[in-house]
């Protein structure tokens, strides 16, 4: 038995680097490179539903896709379920590195109400690689939600 | 036979510590994948953008107007005795910094001396992100106290004396200033009493002229500045050529390999020292020691008032920028408590020939900066942002192989 493992150990190690990295680099690659990998089961999608279901929410940014370490300008879009265009909502934006426990590095305003559903949000930045939320709460007068994007950098 | 088995069994570990040794160290015994190699095209210096327009700044482009900065910059008759100019601290043969731990112009500072090449890519200026452009940033230190410690009528007056043909060659007419009746020789919002209640008693119109006269010199300084260059380092070459199909150029060695997959790795560094310049230009608390002077700084919390209010933002009067040009300004992010003894990020490049290091020169040399960072000790005060990296030995010595091959020359204009 020890004869075996021992013989195997030896094959192993008697294998071009080439081939021991087909191996065992698919092994030890997310560890060298991913001190903190973001939860497997996170969603990254760009169009999402608020949090009690009241709004549907979907985001652009100019440039696409987002830039590090440049200020730039979001477009967001809001609508209900039903399609219909939220217009002139309040909405605030805050968002950060879950995983570093740290914020924004700016402080992202929605500055302007372009209509058909369509909202400005100046001043975004990121300026770390990573898995990054950004939330948006909105407010259309009657009601609030809240929405949670995922991105990565 | 069992005892064969043994000897085997035991050549077998001793082979999979030493392959393991290696494998960490000395040889790159893992190729770089696709996104490796692309997050380490991002670092190259081929990757920066030329610079742009530099919209508070009209001149910075200005073949002229870089010429008279740099005559400003070199200088010395710019200050309160005569002795100190822009280079006594910005070296050029030490890539226009003064390998102190504080910076020494009329006295003694509280910050280490920044270098210069590279910052006309970064939205925020000095180690607290006190300034938001290079011409402001350059106005700062010519009426600060400890530097080079004088006043802004003096500065116009010896402007009319020795560059009135340059300046008006650019700027268009340089006011008169010689009557000293209505331009004190030495006023300005400066600290110096004398000279803070001469400038409150001069009539706002005639400050207005002075202060006028006094941007133009900073932006000046800023056009001959956005010259001092990175030129490529080993590294650099080390990009260019490196592709998932080529990765055996020599340009670094193993041991500077091994430091690069730390640095993108293990290590991390690459989270805050990231694109082309090795910096995202932004404030971080990584909790470095208090300075052996226990001066208290809390970095860039106070300074986020400080630019709000500075007379020279890109949004003020003096600024050539539109309101659109100062997003980094309006948005700023100003929760003090989050920002609490953060100090900007500095790039990395030439970083092994810069020693001392952090914003009052506290850590001595490189292994001390990595002690540092496998530690993680508590912040002086606010919260430290990173976690300890228990790097090894070895690690630390890779870490510091690469990070010397980032050094290169810095190009000034003659």
């Amino acid at each position: 038995m020890i004869v075996v493992v021992a013989l195997l150990i030896g094959i192993f190690f008697s294998l071009s680097m080439e081939s021991r990295q087909a191996w065992i680099g698919p092994l030890m690659r997310p560890m060298m490179t991913l001190m903190n990998p973001a939860p497997k089961d996170l969603n990254f999608a760009t169009n999402r539903k608020t949090e009690n279901g009241l709004f549907n929410v979907s985001f652009t940014s100019n440039p696409s896709p987002t830039p590090l370490n440049q200020i730039h300008t979001w477009t967001l879009h809001v609508e209900t379920p039903d399609g219909k265009l939220v217009e002139n909502a309040k909405i605030s934006v805050d968002g950060g590195m879950p995983q570093h426990g740290h914020g924004l590095p700016t402080s992202p305003q929605v500055t302007q109400y372009l209509g058909s559903g369509n909202y400005r949000v100046e001043g975004m930045k990121f300026q770390m690689n990573g898995w990054w939320e950004v939330k948006f709460v909105i407010n259309n007068g009657n009601s609030q939600d809240r929405v949670v994007f995922n991105l990565t950098l | 036979m069992k005892k064969m088995g043994l000897w085997i069994l035991g050549l077998g570990l001793v082979m999979v510590v030493a392959v393991s040794i290696t494998s960490v160290i000395g040889k790159q015994s893992v190729a770089w994948t696709a996104d490796e190699i692309k997050l380490i095209q991002s670092l190259s210096l081929r990757a920066l953008a030329p610079l742009a327009q530099y919209p508070s700044n009209k001149y910075a482009q200005d073949e002229q107007a870089a010429k008279l900065g740099k005559r400003l910059f070199f200088d010395t008759r710019f200050s309160k005795d005569g002795t100190i100019a822009c280079a006594t601290c910005h070296v050029p043969a030490l890539g226009f910094q003064d390998a102190r731990a504080l910076g020494l112009g009329a006295s003694i500072g509280t910050r280490r001396t920044m270098p210069i090449a590279g910052t006309a890519y970064s939205p925020w200026l000095f180690w607290d992100g006190r300034k938001d452009s290079q011409w402001s940033q350059a106005l700062g230190p010519l009426e600060n106290p400890v530097e080079h410690g004088g006043a802004r009528t003096q500065y116009v007056q010896l402007l009319e004396k020795h560059y009135k043909p340059d300046y008006e060659a650019i700027f268009g007419v340089l006011p008169d200033f010689s009557d000293p009746k209505r331009f004190l020789s030495i006023a300005g919002p400066v600290e110096d009493r004398a000279a803070n209640a001469a400038w409150q008693g001069m009539k706002e119109g005639d400050r207005e002229l002075v202060t006028k006269a006094f941007v133009n010199m900073g932006k000046a300084i800023a056009a001959y500045e956005r010259q001092i260059v990175l030129m490529p380092s080993r590294f650099d070459d080390y990009v260019d050529s490196l592709s998932l199909a080529n990765q055996t150029n020599k340009n670094l060695t193993d041991l500077e390999i091994a430091g690069l997959r730390l640095f993108i790795g293990k290590a991390n560094c690459v989270q805050c020292h990231n694109g082309p310049l090795l910096t995202n230009n932004e404030f971080h608390n990584t909790g470095v020691p208090m300075p052996a002077s226990k001066v208290k700084d809390d970095g860039r919390a106070s300074a986020i008032l400080a630019v709000k209010q500075d007379e020279f933002n890109c949004l003020s009067k003096y600024s050539d920028a539109t309101s659109n040009d100062c997003a980094e300004l309006r948005f700023i992010q100003s929760d003090t408590h989050l920002l609490e003894r953060a100090f900007k990020v500095p790039s990395l490049r030439n970083v092994a020939s810069r020693a001392p290091y952090m914003h009052a020169g506290q850590l001595q040399t490189l292994a001390e900066v990595l002690q540092h960072y496998s530690y993680a000790p508590v912040a002086p005060s606010g919260h430290s942002e990173i976690k300890a990296l228990h790097l090894n030995v070895k690690e630390r010595e890779a870490l510091i192989a690469f990070l010397t091959a980032l050094d290169a020359p810095i190009i000034a204009p003659e």
